[in-house]
């Protein structure tokens, strides 16, 4: 075959690494062609809904399902008597806790689910639920944390207070652990001696995820073949399985576990909620299939939360800025149940990244976890485990310093950043950051918004502004952060003791395309685009010739699943992994047909060559041919390949962001002008889908620091169940993004990719967040909570005069 | 979110729809866009026995402008209104008040009609009609009365309709001067957390006549006499506007909610009345 394309456009029609390839997806999406948990219906499918507690902390003294069954059409209503048997009437928590799948004795939080009524259609059952008459005895509810840790109020009498927990000792009935990181006695030395020290409590509310597509599952238990297929909203299929198959005894082969199409997770969709349980049982109890999705409101009040937590930070400085030590001290709300989706080993995530980018000496964090009477959760949502609270707090602690020293907080940040050369930077709450280059990409942020300019032109605006000229103030909001993605190791990490690998098995096909299935699972990523790309570079045939295949437990290998910016750094490192097997064997089948030796062909794009003569060559689709219509000595026939990858280290992404704001004093109301981003995720797998990443997480670090909350009454009732409260943004009230990067390849990464998905949440929370605050600092603010809404901005201008 | 079980009527014309609610009485409600009582029926916080929808009633759709002033069809949507060349020229607060309502796939199906009905204290349009002193025509089993906006509003959810009457079209004369639709939200698809609806005009450089109504800061609307009374005669100056937004808010009474406390709600229903105030005033 005479080859008549340039190297250049070989390398085009591979369509692999750094090409914006458009998303594959797409097509589906954009047509209505998905195919979600509630798309799937299959013959005979009954349908489920939840009664659900009005009281956030009350005693159940019966339960009446009478009236309920009566209703023509019902088919069960399952209570926790009927699931204790099965002793299904609780279930383990991620976090070493368990949770009550439906009320055993009391409940805990607003919403809770109290029994599962199933029913041949969704408006019975709908009609059902009203007719199940529930008796309660209201408790006196604890939503306080500091107050849940005095209070007499015992919420969880299930537990033994002389029983360590999942985390080691407990202090009060109301208290779920205590975890500590670096050197307390060290840190406070320093801070006692320290030339300056900065102190700041701050709250980081509560909020939700709110994907766009509610939880839901549907169980089908074929008792002929003894198979049970559970369709679910599951960001870890695999590990939903396993779990699946310990609660219910069923051998885990004859679990098969289905995440379909999912419309988002950010971090919603990792944990095991109660209604897959009872969509489980309800198919055992009924032979039928049964479909449970929550609505919006349930979404909002019962699945996770995310933050709630109080931080008291001590940051310690000599004169000239140089810090020298860091306390910080959380405590953390979790709600009824301690479900929160971290590693098993880590009660409060990576919140020991709380260093941030900064080279601290001495450091100590100490996380208390207190139960209230509010919904489990504490989910990373968009984030790494955690992550968003820690930087939130460093980033905070430094714009607090730069008001105490009385410097510029962009001049704090350069004289404080980790260096180029200290990398691999061992830190002092226990990571080593694998590698970083802040400098550079600080000056190039700063450079880009002309930040000299903008903090004249905010003296000015602050001197009109006193002149009685303008009622807007300007603030400029920084933020330099560090995330930590890609968990494993597998030594360290580990979801209920599964260590956190992920995994590629890739087959190709005789005529030169292919089929690869990974143990993660898109939510929205584009993993069917930029995997595809990743073993396009790697094994040479063209993305467009790849199937990613990702979420069925019967076909994929298995993995931890898709939340913490882990897909690339774990799963797309067992891709390439897995591609570098495929190549190796069709390099020798390439020999082979060119009669060279082994060592005597290189690989060149989408072809094997041979060294000195380039015009000898076989291409993967020859050589994938071979591999199934040849007999080729000392191989076996096919070409197929599966890695499983436990990273050495997690992946460090940073970036610098940068936000202008205008802000009304009068109605409270901020205008974001602009908003400069720039991300440094290593190798850039397919620059548009970072783009789109970037966008999605500012997006929703728009929402957190301006509005986004999930908000209780003194009574434990949910303030925020509906979205006219709960703040989604919409186009219009998101800002025209600028987006930049820099590349700081991962040394121990084999294509040096990092994940992204989530930086620009991370990063962007504080940046929006400290953009406020900045405003108000020329007329003495300190520090204020979020969420930013009109009314608390308007609140501060009120407390700081700016209305008298 | 799922509705309880409802039948479901679509009449061709007022007598059926009329037949309807004196058969059913307070277990029907009329249904025009939708956009208030399908929400409220999937929350099940409104048990609707009997849904009358109005969508093939013709006669209920459509803008009229001739010398008797101007006549909205209760089920004119508000997409209709932000369209209509003949409305802007003739009341261009309308279409400024259009556009701050929910978003444009809200408002292809809501109406004018169901905004001003409903009685919900965070709808736009009841306070608009207030500011433009609109007579609201009811149709019921005697025939047809009308009821001036300002009268019409008795708390939240209620209003002076009966159960068998239907709200079938809005009267108003042509304003004249300038004009200003001022409204505070958190997002689109929200709430007021205030709204200013202000009509004026200019004789001599002075307030000849202002008519001035407040949205989602009462149970009600909030048309304020003393407010407008403050204006006229003024120059519209500093001073005038600080007397007019110190009678205002000795007319609303907000309550604390999501949006804010209560001082922050009166901070910004002055604000808001200001800035609309200065607009009308630019523009008489």
């Amino acid at each position: 075959m005479k080859d008549e394309i340039t190297r250049e456009d070989r390398v085009a029609n591979l369509k692999g690494m750094g090409c914006s390839r458009k998303r594959v997806e797409d097509a589906r999406f954009t047509q209505g062609q998905g195919n979600y948990v509630d798309d799937v219906k299959l013959p005979g499918m009954l349908h489920a809904d939840f009664v659900r507690s009005p009281y956030a902390h009350a005693r159940i003294k019966s339960i009446n399902i009478d009236a309920a069954m009566a209703l023509p059409g019902v088919k069960a209503v399952l209570t926790a008597q009927d699931l204790e048997p099965l002793g299904l009437h609780w279930m383990p928590t991620l976090a070493g806790d368990k949770q009550m799948v439906l009320a055993d004795g009391k409940v805990l939080f607003q919403g809770q689910e109290v029994a599962f009524v199933v029913a041949a259609d969704r408006y019975i059952a709908a009609d059902a639920v009203e007719l199940v008459e529930v008796e309660y005895e209201e408790l006196e509810v604890v939503v306080d944390p500091f107050k849940a840790l005095e209070s007499d109020v015992v919420l969880r009498e299930d537990l033994d207070l002389s029983v360590p927990g999942a985390h080691g000792p407990r202090k009060h009935a109301n208290h779920i652990f205590t975890w500590e990181m670096g050197d307390q006695e060290a840190t406070e030395q320093v801070l006692d001696s320290a030339e300056v020290v900065a102190t700041e409590e701050m709250y980081y509310h509560r909020t939700h995820p709110c994907p766009l597509e509610t939880c839901g599952s549907v169980a089908s238990m074929d008792k002929v073949n003894g198979k049970l297929t559970l369709w679910g909203t599951f960001q870890a299929p695999h590990v939903v399985r396993t779990v699946a198959s310990l609660l219910s005894g069923i051998e885990e082969h004859n679990i098969r576990v289905i995440a379909p199409d999912i419309g988002g997770g950010f971090g919603n969709k990792v944990g095991v909620y109660p209604g897959y349980i009872c969509s489980i049982v309800a198919s055992i109890v009924t032979g039928a299939p049964v479909k449970w999705i929550e609505d919006r409101m349930e979404n909002l009040m019962s699945t996770a939360f995310a933050r709630d937590y109080w931080m008291k930070g001590k940051i310690s400085a000599t004169k000239e800025g140089k810090i020298t030590g860091l306390h910080c001290h959380v405590t953390a709300d979790h709600g009824a149940f301690d479900a929160c989706a971290d590693p098993s080993k880590f009660p409060a995530g990576f919140m020991n990244i709380c260093t941030g980018s900064y080279d601290i000496p001495v450091a100590y964090l100490g996380v208390d976890g207190v139960y209230t009477n509010k919904a489990p959760g504490g989910v990373s949502y968009r984030c790494s485990f955690r992550v968003t609270e820690a930087v939130y707090f460093i980033e905070r602690m430094i714009e607090v310093l730069a008001i105490e020293l009385d410097m510029d907080p962009a001049e704090l940040r350069s004289i404080n950043f980790i260096k180029k050369e200290q990398f691999p930077y061992q830190a002092p709450l226990g990571w080593e950051y694998d590698s970083g280059d802040y400098q550079p990409a600080w000056d190039k942020a700063l450079k880009a918004v002309d930040y000299k300019g903008l903090r004249a032109e905010q003296a000015e605006r602050v001197e009109a502004f006193k002149r009685g000229e303008t009622r807007k103030i300007m603030g400029i909001g920084l933020s330099f952060f560090t995330e930590i993605v890609g968990a494993g190791p597998v030594k360290n990490c580990d979801i209920l003791g599964m260590g956190m690998f992920d995994s590629c098995e890739i087959r190709i096909h005789p005529t030169g395309s292919a089929v690869a299935r990974l143990g993660t699972i898109s939510q929205g990523q584009g993993h069917a685009t930029t995997f595809a790309q990743i073993l396009a570079t790697e094994i040479g045939l063209s993305a467009d010739s790849i199937t990613i295949e990702e979420g069925d437990t019967d076909t994929a290998p298995y993995g931890l699943g898709t939340y913490g910016s882990r897909s690339t750094p774990v799963a797309g490192a067992a891709t390439a992994m897995a591609g570098r097997k495929i190549r190796a064997k069709a390099q020798m089948i390439a020999a082979y047909l060119l009669e060279v030796h082994d060592d005597d062909v290189e690989f060149d794009v989408d072809r094997f060559v041979v060294k000195g003569a380039p015009e000898r060559f076989k291409t993967m689709k020859d050589i994938a041919y071979a591999a199934y219509n040849q007999a080729i000595p000392g191989l076996e026939p096919g070409l197929e390949a599966v890695s499983y990858y436990d990273p050495p280290n997690m992946t460090y992404p940073f970036g610098a962001y940068v936000c202008v704001m205008d802000i009304d004093v009068d109605t409270g109301v901020p205008e974001i002008r602009r908003f400069y981003a720039l991300d440094d995720c290593g190798t850039r797998i397919n620059p548009m889908v970072i783009e789109g990443q970037v966008h999605g997480g500012l997006t929703e670090a728009l929402a957190v620091a301006l509005g986004q909350e999930i908000a209780y009454d003194d009574l434990g009732n949910v303030k925020t169940g509906t979205l006219m409260d709960f703040f989604l943004p919409t186009a219009w009230e998101v800002p025209n993004y600028e987006t930049d990067y820099t590349v700081t390849p991962s040394p121990h990464h084999p294509i040096g990719a990092k994940g992204v998905g989530e930086s620009p949440h991370v990063g962007g929370v504080p940046c929006f967040s400290n953009a406020v605050q900045d405003a108000f600092r020329p007329f003495g603010n300190r520090h204020t909570n979020m969420p930013h809404d009109h009314w608390r901005i308007w609140q501060t201008a009120n407390d700081l005069g700016l209305h008298d | 979110m799922i509705p309880a079980a409802f039948e479901y009527y679509r009449p061709a014309s007022m007598e059926g729809v009329i037949a309807l609610l004196e058969e059913h009485g307070d277990e029907a409600r009329v249904i025009a866009g939708g956009h208030s009582l399908i929400p409220m029926m999937k929350l099940r916080m409104a048990e609707v026995a009997h849904l009358i929808d109005l969508q093939d009633i013709a006669s209920l759709s459509g803008i009229t402008i001739d010398s008797d002033g101007i006549r909205l069809g209760a089920m004119t949507t508000q997409h209709d209104i932000i369209g209509s060349a003949a409305l802007t020229a003739a009341a261009p607060i309308i279409k400024e008040a259009a556009l701050q309502i929910a978003d444009p796939q809200v408002r292809y199906m809501g109406t004018v009609g169901g905004n001003v009905a409903n009685g919900d204290p965070g709808n736009d349009m009841p306070g608009l009609m207030q500011c433009l002193d609109a007579q609201f025509h009811l149709l019921g089993p005697d025939g047809e009365r009308v009821v001036a906006a300002r009268d019409f509003y008795e708390a939240a959810y209620m209003t002076d309709r009966e159960d068998e009457e239907v709200l079938v079209e809005i009267t108003f004369a042509a304003p004249t001067g300038g004009y200003a639709y001022e409204k505070q939200k958190r997002k689109i698809g929200d709430y007021a957390t205030a709204a200013a609806a202000v009509q004026m005009s200019k004789v001599d450089g002075k307030v000849a006549t202002a008519s001035i109504a407040m949205t989602n800061l009462s149970d009600t609307p909030i048309w304020s006499e003393e407010t407008a009374e403050a204006l006229i005669g003024t120059t519209c100056d500093d001073a005038a506007i600080k007397s007019a937004i110190a009678a205002m808010l000795g007319d609303i009474d907000p309550t604390e909610d999501n949006r804010g406390p209560i001082a922050f709600k009166c901070h910004a229903a002055g604000i808001v009345l200001g800035r609309a105030i200065k607009r009308a005033w630019s523009r008489a």
